[in-house]
């Protein structure tokens, strides 16, 4: 009986196998290097408009264009357009800040239906939310490792 | 002027490599968009940590800091900054750097699901 049911497993796994679609690997890599590319110019133009016409320097820059690279992926999101670009780009629509964004507002949109504590607060961070616990355990590490070290070396 | 648009190329030919990286761990592994954001933004974190990532951003510019991994670099960066002036802003100098990407994702998510409908989930 065991045996039978690796058998029937064997089987199915074949048919999974043999079904479900191929991603076209050279395709798919090219496809997210034009649009990851493509989102990062856009980033570029968006960096050298706001320090050439707002005047904006430094740490104050970079922050400027991430939060308006934030708004554009939360608004394309919203319309509903982000999708069909990451149907399309796959990782060159995941990984820029605009991806990031997308995977914030998405499940909060999603979730709005089971309420707006429980639904779209809570699960905006479903995504977002071990970004944040990683990025900032990582973040504290390194300050107090390089804390350390200027104590050791002053 | 040759150098914006030699700027707008590095930044097209880096940005375009680290996603294509990406699509790579994605065709390979099967990730999903969740662990490829948070291997990606560790990567930039640590490699600012060895202070690697600036480099990048110096030759790149939006090349590096528009993929999530300068994110990272973010978080780090002002952690390092943060332990010049103490162990106290040792361990806030991350945050601090990178509270303007959060504040911007979590406000302008909470407007765009206010006012805008969830499509079906038809590509």
């Amino acid at each position: 009986m065991k045996a039978k049911t690796k058998d029937y497993n064997e089987e199915y796994l074949n048919l999974v196998k043999r079904l479900a679609p191929r991603t076209n690997e050279p395709r798919s890599l090219f496809n997210a290097f034009i649009v990851g590319g493509f989102i990062c110019i856009i980033g570029q133009f968006i960096r050298y408009f706001l320090m050439y016409v707002f005047g904006i320097y430094g740490d104050e820059l970079a922050g400027a264009t991430s939060m308006v690279l934030i708004f554009i992926g939360c608004l394309l999101t919203g319309l509903g357009v982000y999708d069909k670009i990451g149907h399309y780009a796959g990782g060159g629509s995941i990984v820029p800040i605009t991806g990031f964004a997308n995977s914030v507002c998405s499940p909060a949109m999603e979730f709005k239906s089971e309420g707006y504590v429980y639904g779209l607060a809570a699960k905006m961070f479903v995504v977002a939310g071990p970004i944040i616990v990683y990025g900032i355990s990582a973040s504290v590490a390194t300050g107090v490792v390089y804390y350390f070290i200027n104590l050791l070396s002053a | 002027m040759w150098d914006i648009v030699f700027m707008y190329l590095k930044a097209f030919l880096v940005g375009g490599a680290i996603c294509t990286l990406a699509q790579v761990l994605i065709n390979t592994t099967k990730m999903t968009s969740g662990r490829i954001l948070v291997t990606f933004m560790l990567l930039g974190a640590v490699l600012q940590a060895f202070g690697v990532y600036e480099l990048l951003i110096n030759f790149a510019g939006a090349g590096a800091t528009v993929p999530i991994s300068g994110f990272g670099y973010l978080l780090a960066e002002g952690a390092i900054n943060g332990a010049k002036n103490g162990l106290f802003s040792a361990i806030t100098g991350g945050l601090k750097a990178a509270s303007a990407g959060i504040t911007a994702a979590v406000v302008f998510s909470f407007i765009m699901a206010l006012i805008f409908k969830p499509k079906s989930k038809i590509n």
